[in-house]
């Protein structure tokens, strides 16, 4: 009995000590994590939304890099640390929907095993080639492509990337599997090759990619999102370019430690949301051709769905393809 | 020409207002000191103090960060000469004969020859970044996969005559060099290859957690062991200043390494690592008695150091002209211009005039201003030469741990330095050098990837490296690497046949 009441009394202490420490959350600076290195799409997202997300919570968002292993390295260290709401990781399509079927020995369970904060952005995927690759439209590239399957060279960043991923759904859907692909180390030399008609097309996020198409360094056949782009209103989607079923996004989003309190968890999401409904904010999100997402999007359950489901398109695609 | 005075008195007129001089020389001065301390490089630096730069003008933040990067390739050279630790892979040239002076009495001398050639080279180098970076653009966009491995199996030819010893020696810690660059994920199957299942190896060995630990740690544990070959350099101070007869022996070393260094620099993927080893290749050849490298040639110091400085500045042209980053640093300086709003790519120049301007004149400002920093400094970096070695070392010791942890936020990482402490000092007592390893491991990633990337291009056929018609420039730099090998191994078969002919 007398066991049982020193448990309680601990029990009720403990408990009352989180409640009070989850009322002055955050009473320190926040630490998150992003996977890659500083300077690249993910990190800049996290930045521009992490400075914002900094006014809302009364203390600074650190942004911290933690690189390797395609991004996996820093979300399984996030997500294998306190659930105190202090770190937390700015996560992408592929560590949270395609590592999954990339890496047997994931360290971190992306649906069930992570608390979702929300979406922090959207980011458009074009299919983009050399300036004097024959192909005029994406019907001419499609035909092409299938026509000159061992002639045609597709570059990419890497096994595991966005650029790799999203070209290998476009490959898988069009029977192209056996196509040549050409790996680089990061998106920047991959588009340097491209510019300098060393390779023949790839798959690339709008912001590394818009200036190059906008300069006539590169040509884009479309855009592979349910609209078209403000930085790029002359390209079509690929709804509209004769390719319906090549829907894809890269996107950013926050994920946390599973068992973070549900207090936390609503301060960082209301954090979030404040950022994302700042005018300031969306405007340097816009600029480099982000989209803003939607207002379902950005709740922990919106963006659950949203892992879940590019999860369920890539899975079979990527476990099948040739690596 | 008048449009470029008019594109030049823009930029002036953007630099030279009271703020931007004053970012410019702060970045210069914080450039220097991370590059005086061992490990911690401008990469990690810039990260951490971009969001200081929220708040400033993009223009500012730019040329403020901008100032970090060369001033940290100047610093470099100080550790590399001082005390043997190469803190970027552009700076393991400097050691060999820099550090060698150093142990003269001749540390002052070093570290003025390599500030004053560091002046000149990038001095030069913002000029030709003015009047000529919208054309050389396109010796970037020239070099493809194929020619890329030719430039680098020519790199790999120079590395032999780096070699201060035996040649066997040499080729030996290259081929090292070569094996532990494939540790990591296959970058073409994403299959994980001599990580043996440990996850900190699957991206790779880190260079700064190689060199720190076969330079710097390696060096530390060597000087323990033989406390009076500290106090050598200790008791020996000597002139501060180089005099007008190393002057004279270094002005055309710097002139070819800057014509060297800032050529190499232009090209994508880190083509400026190149440079310092290249310049001392060149300048070891055409010296008349090439016994005296390794052993404190000025000349192996003056051209290697010219050479770095002009590939850290012309490297900014594929960045300002292309938007294409050529390295990791400029990589990050993409980062920075995004989030300051201006979106990096061909039309900065025009877009942003002032930006793109106020840049290339403040690069010509922070020269100076570096030299005006750097040389009075002299006189303290040598003094603390005369720090008593056992508290010095811990120093060095501490300030490589940060630099190691600050590259990956992993702690593993500076575990792994100390074991290639270990490997370096058995590497010492065994008469191998790690320079050329070194070289061979920063060469041997870029050379695997671009072998497999123009053999994939070329489905399979090697033809496509010496292939006249389609790629001149690859088969060029492939004769040329015969020609050095040729060259670097002559004396050697002579030697062997006047050896049998005595006989």
């Amino acid at each position: 009995m007398k066991k049982l009441t020193l448990g309680l009394a601990a029990a009720i202490t403990l408990a009352l000590s989180g409640a009070a420490q989850a009322q002055a959350y955050p009473t320190r600076p926040v630490t998150m994590i992003v996977p890659f290195a500083a300077g690249g799409p993910t990190d800049i997202i996290a930045r521009i939304v992490g400075e914002h997300m900094s006014k809302t919570l009364g203390q600074q968002i650190v942004v911290e890099n933690v690189a390797g292993a395609g991004g996996t390295t820093g979300i399984a260290r996030a997500m294998t640390s306190a659930p105190d709401g202090y770190t937390i990781a700015m996560g992408h399509l592929g560590t949270l929907s395609a590592a999954p079927s990339l890496y047997p020995g994931l360290k971190y369970d992306p649906i069930a095993g992570v608390q979702h904060i929300g979406l922090a952005g959207g980011t458009p995927i074009l299919i983009v080639a050399r300036t004097d690759f024959p192909p005029k439209d994406l019907k001419e590239f499609v035909a092409y492509a299938k026509a000159n399957v061992d002639k045609v060279n597709q570059a990419h960043s890497g096994v595991g990337s966005v650029a790799w991923t999203t070209c290998t759904l476009l490959k898988g859907q069009l029977g192209l599997e056996k196509m040549n692909a050409v790996a680089y180390r990061g998106s920047a030399p991959a588009l340097n090759d491209l510019v300098a008609k060393q390779v023949d097309f790839m798959c690339d996020q709008i912001p590394s990619v818009f200036p190059q198409v906008q300069a006539n360094t590169i040509k884009a056949y479309a855009i592979a999102s349910a609209e078209r782009s403000p930085a790029l209103p002359d390209v079509p989607t690929t709804k509209e370019a004769g390719l319906p079923e090549f829907q894809i996004e890269a996107w950013n989003g926050i994920v946390a430690p599973k068992g973070l309190p549900a207090d936390v968890t609503a301060k960082l999401v209301d954090a979030l949301d404040k950022a994302l409904k700042d005018p300031a904010t969306q405007k340097r999100l816009l600029d480099i051709g982000t989209v803003i997402p939607s207002a379902t999007d950005r709740t922990p359950a919106g963006f659950a769905a949203l892992i879940k489901r590019d999860a369920d398109t890539l899975g079979p695609i990527l476990a099948a393809a040739p690596k | 020409m008048s449009e470029m005075i008019a594109n030049l008195s823009l930029g002036f007129g953007v630099a030279l207002s009271f703020q931007n001089i004053a970012l410019c020389f702060v970045g210069c001065l914080v450039g220097t000191l991370i590059g005086v301390l061992p490990g911690v490089g401008p990469i990690a630096t810039i990260a951490i103090l971009l969001p200081i730069t929220f708040g400033l003008d993009p223009t500012g933040a730019l040329i403020m960060l901008a100032g970090i990067y060369y001033g940290a390739q100047y610093g470099g050279s100080t550790t590399a000469i001082l005390v043997n630790i190469p803190g970027e892979a552009t700076a393991v040239v400097t050691t060999l004969d820099g550090h060698q002076m150093a142990k003269q009495g001749r540390a002052g001398v070093a570290l003025g020859t390599a500030a004053l050639g560091s002046f000149f080279a990038g001095c030069v180098a913002t000029v030709v970044i003015a009047a000529l970076g919208a054309p050389l653009t396109k010796l970037a966009l020239l070099f493809g996969p194929a020619e890329y491995f030719s430039l680098m199996v020519m790199g790999l030819c120079f590395a032999v005559v780096l070699a201060r010893g035996s040649i066997l020696k040499a080729f030996c810690m290259i081929m090292l060099g070569l094996l532990l660059s494939t540790v990591g994920t296959d970058l073409e199957t994403g299959q994980e290859r001599m990580t043996f299942g440990f996850p900190p190896l699957a991206d790779g060995i880190d260079f700064a957690v190689m060199a720190m630990g076969v330079f710097g740690f390696a060096e530390v544990l060597r000087n323990l062991e033989s406390p009076e070959s500290r106090d050598v350099v200790r008791t020996k101070i000597g002139r501060l200043l180089p005099n007008w007869a190393d002057i004279k022996q270094s002005i055309k070393p710097v002139l070819r390494g800057t014509v060297i260094g800032g050529t190499l620099g232009i090209l994508p993927g880190n083509g400026a690592v190149l440079g310092p080893f290249a310049s001392y290749t060149v300048e070891k050849k055409l010296a008349k008695d090439p016994s005296r490298f390794g052993k404190g040639a000025i000349e192996g110091v003056a051209g290697p150091e010219s050479a770095n400085n002009a590939g850290a500045q012309t490297a900014f042209i594929p960045l300002l002209t292309l938007g294409i980053p050529p390295n990791a640093v400029m990589a990050l300086m993409v980062g920075a211009m995004t989030i300051h709003g201006i979106i990096p790519g061909p039309q900065v120049m025009t877009r942003n005039p002032d930006l793109f301007w106020g840049m290339i004149a403040s690069m010509w400002l922070g020269n100076l201003m570096l030299l005006i920093i750097n040389l009075p400094l002299i006189g303290l970096w040598v003094k603390l030469l005369q720090v008593p070695y056992r508290l010095m070392f811990p120093a060095i010791l501490i300030f490589c741990c940060i630099g190691i942890y600050s590259v990956n936020n992993q702690p593993v990482d500076v575990a792994f330095t100390a074991l290639f402490g270990l490997f370096g000092y058995i590497l010492i007592k065994l008469g191998f050098e790690p320079a050329p390893m070194l070289l061979g491991f920063v060469l041997g990633r870029l050379m695997e990837e671009k072998l497999r990337q123009a053999l994939i291009i070329s489905r399979g056929s090697f033809y496509t490296f010496i292939d006249y018609e389609a790629r001149p420039i690859s088969l060029v730099l492939l004769i040329v690497a015969v020609a050095v090998l040729v060259i670097a191994l002559l004396p050697s078969i002579a030697k062997k046949r006047d050896e049998v002919f005595t006989e």
